[in-house]
């Protein structure tokens, strides 16, 4: 199995304050991971430093070293504006801009120069069909995005980060805003997606990790507890706080 | 019972009181239209606007006022608006938080207390003499900048900082760098607010005439300003001017001035709130 990212002795402080813990693991490509685990115990922080969206807090502190194919993405070579073109991320909350749903997909793309007209067309297209959201928004694609439902937001919201082709998807808890109608389709949207991305999936939701995900990752307190493939994690955890979680016995 | 009996008499007691408080200016406010209205009304005509001052009331124009106030305003906006902007823009997205930083927002505030006729005489040292701009429109609209700025970059903040910070998140893991950030999210949301707290100023600075006095503006000007180094006079002086002549048709003469006056401060203030409502940006919850 083939990592995209290694994550190696990974340490982060806010301040003095230690939130992530000697984390090791490997991301495998074109798998879906859950990070699950207590709310405060880390997942958005490991999340946000594999794109160096935590750059943007101020006393912040990384040790150790996050691979991404192969190149430590904390190394002075590595412009964090072109990770986060290859990493690729959708947040809790839907957060599209206040534009044309068009405007929102290409948005990323304008920035990097790509302006031609028939080419933007074709990403809008392709992406929204990708996140089953182009039946239902062909008519208005030139209208405001934020005349669409809060799950046909999180879906344009994951349109607007695959037009940027990233090669690893990270979503922090994407459905925990939405009803189950929503959060059913964009589960079904991530088991499509991952035949082309690597997605790494925070959650709340235990059967959500269990339903879709691949690989799990259970964290407690900044600790990375157990790391296992999703069947053998709630099937047979070998930890006893693992096993406590996933069956609800956590208090 | 009896405490509720009397809560709801004091709270009675303060909604007339209040009510009374704005009737009050409604009805001093209406008087004085009115005053204004019934007095310049007949002497408004399109001599009035086209004509230069005359020792002669029935003759009278506005002119070159109106020309002085439109080239002072017009330069004022563009000196204004961009240093407004680029400041807050500094102050909010590019300054760190420091103990200097705090001190230059503090200061900024409280220079937009500053009496205007202070600012006049900055601009007279500065602008008029040191620079040597002399008595000019660009020394007026320099000064009036200075004058306004500070309003504009508390205003520019406000509708900076009400940019919410999820918008400028997503912006940036599409891979964007901060100015890519500020060009795209930041500005286009701020924007309605930026104008509006701009236009807003520049219509104080069209009313403002203490400080051009300072600076140099005539009461008198019998030919148009053609370019920013020429001598000038604005609506507040011109009207000013005519308001403390001898003769009684003066005062109407004044009184129409007034209401050009109005009428442009109207028009500006009409376009900041149908700019502050077409752009206006409803995120929802
Ligand atoms: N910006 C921040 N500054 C300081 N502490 C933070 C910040 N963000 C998160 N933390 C702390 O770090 C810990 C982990 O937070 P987080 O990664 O958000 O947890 P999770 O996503 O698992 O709920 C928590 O104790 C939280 O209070
Ligand atoms: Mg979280």
């Amino acid at each position: 199995m083939e990592n995209i990212i290694k994550i190696e002795n990974l340490n982060f402080y806010y301040g003095n304050f230690l939130a992530l813990k000697n984390i090791n693991m490997d991301i495998y490509k074109n798998k879906i991971t859950a990070f699950i685990g207590p709310s405060g115990c880390g997942k958005s922080t490991l999340l946000r430093t594999l794109n160096r969206m935590n750059d943007f807090i101020e006393n912040i502190k990384v040790e150790g070293n996050i691979y991404f194919k192969g190149q430590n993405i904390y190394s002075k070579e590595v412009d964090p504006v072109e990770l986060r073109r290859r990493i690729g991320m959708v947040f809790q909350k839907p957060n599209p801009f206040p534009k044309t749903i068009y405007e929102n997909i290409v948005y990323g793309l304008r920035k990097n120069g790509v302006n031609k007209k028939e080419i933007l067309d074709e990403v809008v297209e392709r992406t929204l069909k990708a996140v089953a959201l182009y039946d239902e928004v062909k008519d208005k694609i030139y209208k405001s995005a934020l005349e669409l439902s809060g799950g046909q937001q999180q879906r344009l919201c994951i349109a607007r980060a695959i037009a940027m082709q990233p090669e690893v998807v990270l979503m922090d808890e994407p459905t925990s805003a939405l009803d189950p109608i929503s959060t059913l389709k964009i589960e079904e949207l991530l088991l499509e997606l991952k035949k082309d991305y690597t997605i790494i999936i925070v959650t709340h939701s235990m059967q959500q990790a269990a339903r879709i995900s691949d690989w799990t990752a259970f964290f407690l307190n900044g600790e990375l507890i157990e790391y296992d493939t999703t069947e053998n994690i709630f099937e047979n955890p070998r930890d006893k706080r693992t096993e406590d979680y996933i069956t609800g016995r956590f208090g | 019972m009896d405490i509720t009996k009397r809560r709801k008499f004091k709270n009675r007691i303060f909604h007339v009181l209040t009510f009374l408080c704005t009737l009050f200016g409604v009805i001093i406010l209406s008087v004085l239209l009115f005053s204004i209205l019934s007095k310049g009304i007949k002497w408004l005509s399109l001599n009035f606007l086209t004509n230069f001052p005359s020792r002669f009331p029935k003759k009278a124009g506005i002119y070159p006022a109106l020309l002085g106030s439109l080239w002072l305003i017009f330069l004022t906006a563009i000196i204004s608006f961009p240093i407004g902007i680029g400041t807050a823009l500094y102050l909010e997205e590019y300054a760190k938080e420091s103990k200097f930083t705090d001190f230059i927002k503090l200061n900024i505030a409280n220079l937009a207390g500053v009496p205007a006729i202070i600012y006049g005489m900055l601009g007279l040292t500065i602008f008029v003499r040191l620079l040597g701009f002399g008595r000019s429109i660009i020394s007026g609209a320099l000064t009036m900048s200075l004058l306004i700025l500070p309003t504009i970059i508390i205003s520019s903040q406000e509708a900076l900082k009400s940019v919410p910070d999820s918008l400028k998140q997503a912006s940036y893991a599409l891979g964007t760098t901060k100015w890519q950030t500020i060009t795209g999210v930041v500005l286009p949301y701020a924007l309605p607010g930026i104008l509006t707290g701009t236009i807003l100023s520049i219509s104080r600075a069209l009313g403002e005439a203490a400080p051009l006095i300072v600076v140099g503006a005539f009461a008198y000007v019998s030919f148009i300003p053609k370019t920013p180094f020429d001598q000038f006079t604005v609506l507040p002086i011109q009207i000013f001017n005519w308001a403390s002549m001898p003769k009684k048709e003066f005062q109407n003469v004044a009184a129409a001035g007034i209401i050009v006056l109005l009428i442009i401060l109207l028009g500006i203030n009409s376009i900041a709130i149908i700019l502050r409502n077409k752009y206006q940006i409803r995120i929802k919850d």
